[in-house]
């Protein structure tokens, strides 16, 4: 118990470093630009309606006042942090005054759901089909399934949820292509609106399984037609152990294992992924809401999202960190 | 070297298929060095003409000729992809070799930095860069930027190979023939781990490329140097599926899907080549 | 020999390859006819690649391509009946397995899964073959932990908390627990420090006395051959050249091989130098023609480069394959006695 103790302390210092160098990272590139916040924001609320200059002196003090910028570079950073750790990054632009965290928080379970949902389909589908296609090299269906892993993995994201958006939002359009639920039905906790989540969310998240289907699949294949040639797993089958045994104690238990390593290490690229499948689905999460903020130059709302991205993929790292020792034993003795 | 190769393409059909790709699309894309117009001019052609023996590929509505539009944008997306694969193949086997070699404090440290890494979700990061750059960011910007995000992973696999070096025989006579660090690591250990090397470029020109075509798409990169994601970026602001001029996006989403196979198929039968355990497997069918 | 557990007639097998369109055959197990009786201790010595690995696999049906058999019968007699495993079915083997053919695996860091606790690989092994009620079974486990002087609570432990000598005391217990007519031990002591080598010698001595089962045992340790076993068969190339009891194989060998092996035995003050083989163990894809150890053979002649030497009885219980073997010379009887042979 002490040394699962000492492991899950070793990672709680990284998902700390984590946090603290990819936030600084964020702040650091976002303050070193020479794009200032505050002349951006004058010059979309100037190109809105005409102010006179005294106005605009006004709001140029005022927004100066709010962000910091007159203040040295270290000085906004313990300020940055501070806000941060209070949960205010100020408001955002594109929805002034609307804080920029709030908004964040609006679009931040609609990704974790996709996340959550998406990786475990493609996570048990594509470790279990490969571990099945790893032992029973010879079977057709599933040397089948090889062939469309191998195609299918390489692709981008982007192209992936593209063709989806064209065969299903032009050639057979049955599902919904965009947005998380229909306009018609109102947001609550009601039959229908679940409904239209789901049939919303449904593109989305297949085009997430597909692409990262090939990762586990192709992986654990070749993880498992290695591990067939254990000889523990020899020993088993001389020994003549049950053949679902064999299967799922020896051979899937132990190729499982860097398997979940490779999860910690795939969330990051599937968040990537995410942003990409939002944009293209017009799907109301974090990664819609960074392009968004991108493009509206909205200096606080590209923060916010930065931070709370690294800040939630360091967590769902940290999560499946905290599993492996379970399913290794020999990660404790270290 | 090339009677591994000769093997490879004889007996090995993923490697052959592998090849034919990379080959075509590689001639393909050096074919723009001949080409007869300036792929980063507009209007030089009549726009939305479909393929015909005249525009193999079509013209956009842009009024290119999209067949040397393409090619441009193949060579500079591969260019891209090959910086961003050497950069980084650079920082992983400096960060790998030293961390297995030396151990100790450095080892810890440069293996907890990688953890970082490995840790920080890379897209955010680059969309962070774009904002902050704006026009500012060009190809070759990107490409840096990239490569210095995108070595961690394969750091760590040089590492546990360069663990095994250290304790063999021959880095135990080096050492004792006096060989300096930097020669032990270059003459010595750096040919083990080539091969990884090699597997790995190819998975990371992938992953540089499709990261690339995935920040274009979205406009955050610079729009006007052709590349496989700004001409599908341009298309989808032309909205060409719906006004009907589809081989803009389905010629370059096919060539796209081809590039990609071929980079997979070299990487992973270099990949079963290079592990014993995957050749004996072959051998006893 | 009366009563025989064994009996293998004529066996053959190869290894077909087939990679990069090289086609490779190797000829690991060539014409090997011996036999093993009930409740004996044989040995199977021999070097790396001499086709002793290869022998042993087609005596545990542990046969997997490339490895096949090409010709010849494995027949076991066992209490359930007879069984031919280099024919049966799969499903036919399945119902000898461990119940009365065992097998003690080489290399006990890696026979047992990482990750599964001692008592449930005991459970996966032995639970189905002994047929025994959940209780009786845990008792049986406990009982036959006793025996091999292991602690009951390692039954809770993964195999990487065990010492190596505790490990293979566990693959020792799981080879044994279904009491097996025929154990099959590959290499069991090999890689465990001498100390713990002699402990588990004589755990598989005790086990194999308590209750009298036929043992193969194979290791290339010579003096491990003198401790332990009744016969002993020296395999050179792929073919059985000599056989015969443990103590006329130290004595009085006829294969000037087996004279070699015996007599390079280190001794305790005798500080001349080890005699050595020149030349290497011929490669199986491309044997030699005549005798297979004529290359390094010191008494070779013309008739060994051309004529097989064929396997025949030079001494009561004693087989040998050399056309000169009259001429090999008896050993010092002082090595022998250094190893225990006559004890």
């Amino acid at each position: 118990m002490t040394s699962y103790f000492w492991f899950v302390a070793k990672r709680a210092v990284l998902l700390v470093a984590v946090i603290f160098f990819g936030v600084s990272a964020t702040f650091f590139i976002t303050h070193l630009s020479p794009i200032s916040p505050v002349e951006t924001a004058l010059g979309r609320i100037a190109n809105q309606s005409s102010f006179s200059p005294d106005a605009i002196e006004d709001m140029r003090r005022v927004l100066t006042d709010l962000y910091g910028t007159d203040r040295p570079l270290l000085q906004q950073y313990v300020t940055f942090w501070q806000k941060l750790a209070a949960g205010d990054l100020g408001p955002s632009l594109i929805a002034f005054p609307t804080p920029a965290m709030t908004l964040v928080m609006q679009a931040l379970p609609w990704t974790v759901a996709l996340l959550v949902v998406s990786t475990l389909i493609t996570f048990l589908a594509g470790n279990l089909l490969g571990a099945l296609a790893g032992y029973f090299q010879n079977n057709m269906a599933l040397k089948a399934f090889g062939v469309v892993a191998v195609v299918l993995q390489p692709i981008p994201y982007y192209v992936v949820a593209f063709v989806l958006l064209i065969l299903f939002g032009f050639v057979w359009p049955v599902l919904p292509i965009s947005g998380g639920y229909a306009m018609d039905v109102a947001p609550g906790w009601t039959l229908d609106f679940m409904w239209s989540v789901a049939l919303h969310a449904i593109l989305p998240a297949v085009s997430l399984v597909l692409v990262g289907f090939g990762t586990w699949f192709l992986g654990m294949r070749a993880l498992v037609s290695n591990v067939v040639t254990e000889d523990y797993v020899t020993y088993a089958e001389l020994a003549g152990v049950k053949r679902s045994t064999i299967m799922g104690g020896y051979v899937i238990r132990n190729a499982m294992i860097p398997q979940v390593t490779g999860l910690a290490m795939n969330i990051g690229t599937v968040f990537s992924g995410t942003i990409i499948t939002e944009q293209v689905f017009n799907y109301p999460g974090l990664g819609s809401l960074l392009i968004d903020a991108v493009f509206g130059g909205d200096y606080a709302l590209v923060l916010a999202v930065s931070t709370i991205s690294i800040t939630a993929v360091g967590i769902a790292i940290f999560i499946v960190d905290l599993l492996y020792p379970l399913i290794d034993p020999r990660v404790k003795a270290e | 070297m090339f009677a591994v190769l000769r093997d490879l393409v004889r007996y090995n059909n993923e490697f052959a298929i592998g090849l034919v790709l990379v080959a075509a699309i590689g001639i393909f894309a050096l074919a723009s060095l001949f080409s007869p117009v300036d792929p980063n001019l507009i209007f030089t052609t009549i726009p939305d003409q479909p393929p015909s023996a005249e525009f193999w590929f079509g013209t956009n509505s842009r009024g290119q000729d999209m067949f040397w539009q393409l090619s441009e944008a193949f060579r500079n997306s591969l260019v891209f992809g090959l910086t961003v694969a050497c950069i980084s193949r650079i920082i992983a086997i400096t960060v790998g070799l030293l961390s297995g070699y030396l151990g100790g404090w450095i080892d810890r440290v440069l293996m907890f930095v990688n953890d970082i890494f490995v840790a920080i979700p890379i897209f955010p990061v680059l969309v962070l860069f774009y904002f902050v750059l704006r026009s500012d960011m060009n190809t070759v910007t990107l490409a840096l930027i990239m490569a210095c995000l995108g070595w961690a992973y394969d750091a760590r696999l040089i590492r546990s190979v360069a663990l095994g070096l250290k304790h063999r025989e021959f880095t135990r006579h080096a050492v004792f023939a006096g060989m300096s660090t930097r020669k032990i690591l270059l003459q010595e250990h750096l040919p083990f781990v080539m091969p990884i090397v090699f597997a790995t470029f190819m998975n990371n020109m992938l992953w540089s490329i499709g990261l690339e075509v995935t920040l274009a798409v979205l406009g955050l990169t610079d729009i006007n140097t052709p590349t496989i994601g700004t001409v599908l970026y341009w298309a989808n602001s032309h909205s060409a599926m719906v006004v009907g001029v589809w081989w803009w996006i389905v010629i370059p989403v096919v060539l796209t899907a081809l590039t990609f196979l071929g980079l997979f198929l070299l990487a992973v039968s270099t990949n079963e080549y290079i592990d014993p355990r995957s050749r004996l497997r072959r051998m006893g069918v | 020999m009366t009563d025989e557990i064994l009996r293998v007639d004529g066996l053959k097998a190869y290894y077909q390859m087939h990679y990069f369109g090289v086609q490779r055959e190797v000829r690991a197990v060539d014409d090997v006819t011996m036999s093993i009786g009930r409740n004996e201790v044989y040995g199977i010595a021999g070097e790396s690649s001499s086709g002793k690995t290869s022998f042993i696999k087609v005596l545990a049906a542990a046969v997997r391509p490339p490895l096949r058999v090409v010709s010849g019968s494995v027949n076991y007699d066992f209490r359930s009946g007879p069984i031919n495993v280099a024919a049966a079915t799969a499903a036919e083997v399945e119902r000898v397995r461990w119940k009365s053919l065992s097998y003690i695996m080489q290399g006990s860091m890696s026979v047992l899964n990482p990750v599964r606790r001692i008592g449930q690989t005991f459970h996966d092994f032995a639970f189905r073959p002994l047929g025994l009620p959940r209780e009786a079974f845990d008792r049986r486990v406990l009982d036959h932990l006793a025996r091999l002087k292991l602690p009951a609570d390692i039954l809770r432990a993964y195999p990487h908390e065990l010492s190596g000598g505790m490990r293979q005391r566990v693959t020792i217990g799981l080879a044994t627990i279904c009491h097996p007519e025929f154990i099959i031990a590959d290499e069991p002591t090999t890689a465990l420090d001498l100390v713990v080598q002699k402990e588990v010698l004589h755990l598989i001595r005790d086990i194999q006395a308590e209750m009298g089962a036929s043992v193969v045992f194979v290791t290339h340790d010579m003096s491990v051959h003198a401790n332990v076993t009744d016969r002993i068969g020296i395999f050179y190339a792929g073919r059985l050249v000599e056989e015969g009891p443990t103590r006329k194989m130290f004595f009085a060998p006829r294969h000037p091989y087996t004279a070699h092996l015996v007599a390079s035995l280190p001794r305790i003050g005798d500080t001349a130098q080890r005699p050595s083989l020149d030349g290497r163990p011929p490669n199986l894809a491309a044997p030699p023609d005549g005798c297979r150890f004529h290359p390094r053979c010191p008494l070779a002649v013309d008739k060994c480069r051309i004529d097989v030497p064929p396997l025949v009885e030079v001494a009561p219980g004693q087989r040998s394959a050399c056309w000169r073997w009259q001429d090999v010379q008896p050993l010092d009887r002082s090595v022998a006695l250094a190893h225990g042979a006559v004890t």
